[in-house]
């Protein structure tokens, strides 16, 4: 264990690294950040102020040290300030990932609790409505963009019922407020898990050890539960966790839509279009950690969770 | 639960007038049967809206009933299947005479341009998209995925790494970042959904490659003299042929749903270019008047999507039933 979780430290590290340094090398592609200071009307800047501006920013030195400087920064946790709004990276990031914490936790409470279930009963009941009305769910919810699902979901919940607010979120709690963007961010995953729970539920109760069971004459809601779904259960309480960190994609659209004050929409769009360029380095670290967090954290849970599952890598 | 203890339906034989214990049983369908069982067992409807798509994208455009990017602003937000309210000198006037005068098929849309003509115009953009930046993409995986596969060692590390890396990043967050930096239009987005889709070729095929070069028709090649390129590109792509066609299929689906959703943040094809990401981001300001401006185009994705996924299953049993165990 201890082996693995080094080489995953080392790989995770390459990782952030190849990734920062892309979008590092990206961003000198497009115009000069000095640009953002230069007013529209007026006359402009004078050569000498850009100068300052240059040294200011760190732009006068080479290339390498402008990156190397920026990890040394982000390793003391320190990720620069903000261009376009002139606020501390770490504060503005800080800030906005509440929003976003709160609408993944809630889609994904709903993907679970809509995907699981449905997964096992549509394998328990194999064949009958319910596996038909399971498996057409699903490929609704693979099927459907994320911002298709967001606006049929307030044309039927705001518009025609009008259950719902369509959008937006007050900063006291308000749980009607939560329903839809959650509903939506979690349609696709839960689509997918009870996908998932399905095919290997099949799996688990085609095995021996659930006829060897039901020879003995042990109940069927028993083998189900006692039996069956724990085992069952495996593949998808990893690939759940996997799901959290896809939301960084599914999110941004999700938060468009609700005009939900998330760190895809208020920092990273509009980082990139503001060409503020801390800001997008910050937020695109924070994203891939995230993400290499919960790979790490699913396959920990996939080897604890089923002892027979050998890492590569280890020796059993 | 009693269910799943009930016994599984046998068809009735005589077993005495079997020759071969091996003989196919013969089943009796009624026409509805048959029709039933050949939509089960041949992708029809997903066929039929995918050959719809198809032909919308070749003649749609120019049979189209009215004008793409110009409609009278009086007319806007009609239903489906309604008429024009305007008189008939203000209307705008369908390109042929079949067309009955004024009538708006889908709905027209908040500047009055017809729904079903932007609808069609948007087939042959989805189709030119998808086609062009999975043909990149296909070439840019298999290639990679084939070499890797074939010299492995370092070559093989690093291509493998590269694949990692990149399965870590946010798609919509590369190309934001992308389409932000080198502009919008439409040789960008083709680049950034290339980019998108060429990983999923080269884990599959690297894959295969290393099963395939082990065998003795390569060796036999090696031993006639053929070089690395030689072996590579006509003994061993040949083989992997029907995987690429495969993984194509099943990621086109994927490229239609970031090609909409580029287009919906507003990164990918600009208006008043229909796409139709761009037409359902057009109309979520209407929802409450004019429903059908976000729902037609939402259920053109949604249906081809469909079919692709459905149409990509079929064809991996079918072609490559070994890939169902990676998926």
């Amino acid at each position: 264990m201890a082996n693995f979780l080094a080489r995953r430290f080392f790989s995770s590290v390459i990782s952030v690294i190849g990734a920062t340094l892309a979008i590092f090398t990206l961003i000198q592609f497009h115009s000069d950040p000095r640009e953002l200071f230069v007013p529209d009307s007026g006359w402009g800047i004078s050569q000498e102020q850009w100068d300052k501006l240059g040294e200011r920013l760190g732009l006068n030195e080479p290339l390498w040290k402008q990156y190397t400087t920026w990890i040394g920064r982000t390793l003391r946790g320190d990720l620069g300030i903000s261009l376009a709004r002139d606020r501390a990276v770490v504060d503005l990031i800080k800030g906005k990932i509440g929003a976003t914490i709160q609408l993944a936790v809630g889609g994904w409470i709903f993907a679970v609790l809509l995907g699981v279930p449905m997964g096992v009963l549509a394998a328990v009941k194999r064949g009958t409505f319910w596996d038909y009305f399971a498996r057409s769910l699903a490929i609704v919810g693979q099927a459907a963009p994320p911002f298709v699902t967001a606006l049929v979901a307030i044309w039927i919940f705001a518009v025609i019922l009008g259950w719902f607010p369509a959008g937006g979120r007050s900063p006291d709690f308000n749980w009607k407020e939560y329903v839809l963007p959650c509903m939506a961010l979690g349609w696709g995953a839960a689509a997918a898990l009870m996908r998932l729970t399905r095919s290997s539920m099949l799996e688990v109760l085609d095995s021996e050890y659930i006829r060897l069971a039901r020879a003995k004459g042990v109940g069927w809601n028993w083998v189900i539960y006692k039996h069956a779904l724990r085992n069952a259960l495996i593949a998808p309480v990893t690939s759940a966790l996997l799901v959290f960190s896809g939301w960084l994609n599914g999110a941004l659209v999700v938060e468009i839509v609700f005009a939900w004050p998330g760190i895809g929409y208020d920092a990273l769009f509009r980082a990139v279009n503001d060409n503020d360029f801390p800001l997008l380095l910050g937020t695109v670290f924070i994203f891939i950690l995230i993400y290499l967090v919960f790979a790490t954290l699913a396959d920990i849970a996939y080897t604890l969770i089923d002892p027979r599952v050998r890492i590569s890598g280890t020796k059993a | 639960m009693a269910t799943s203890d009930a016994p599984t339906e046998y068809e009735r034989v005589d077993t005495a007038t079997l020759d071969s214990p091996m003989r196919p049983v013969e089943v009796k369908r009624s026409i509805l049967g048959t029709m039933w069982y050949i939509m089960r067992k041949y992708p029809v409807l997903p066929g039929t809206v995918l050959v719809i798509l198809v032909i919308a994208s070749i003649i749609g455009p120019s049979v189209a009933p009215y004008q793409r990017d110009i409609g009278p602003v009086g007319d806007r937000h009609l239903g489906v299947f309604r008429y024009s309210e305007l008189p008939a000198e203000k209307q705008d006037a369908p390109r042929y005479s079949l067309w009955p005068a004024g009538f708006h098929l889908l709905g027209s849309d908040h500047i009055g341009r017809d729904v079903f003509t932007r609808v069609l115009h948007g087939a042959r953009i989805s189709m030119q998209v998808v086609l062009v930046s999975l043909v990149l993409g296909m070439f840019i995986g298999v290639s990679l995925g084939v070499v890797s596969g074939y010299y492995g060692g370092i070559i093989d590390e690093v291509i493998t790494r590269i694949v990692d890396i990149w399965y870590a990043m946010p798609f919509l967050m590369v190309a934001l970042i992308v389409v932000l930096i080198f502009g919008r239009g439409l040789t960008v987005l083709l680049f950034v959904l290339a980019l998108i889709s060429w990983t999923a070729f080269v884990r599959v095929i690297r894959a295969q490659i290393m099963v395939l070069k082990q065998l003795d028709y390569i060796s036999a090649a090696r031993v006639n003299g053929a070089s690395d390129f030689r072996i590579m590109f006509k003994h061993l792509v040949p083989g992997i042929l029907n995987t690429a066609i495969v993984v194509g299929t099943l990621s086109t689906s994927g490229l239609i749903l970031a090609e909409s959703v580029l287009s919906f943040v507003g990164a990918g094809i600009q208006p008043p270019t229909p796409a139709w990401g761009v037409m359902t981001n057009e109309g979520r300001d209407y929802l409450t008047i004019a429903p059908h401006q976000v729902l037609v185009p939402s259920t053109a994705i949604f249906l081809v999507v469909v079919s692709l996924n459905f149409l990509g299953d079929w064809l991996r049993d079918r072609l490559d039933p070994i890939l169902r165990q990676i998926d």
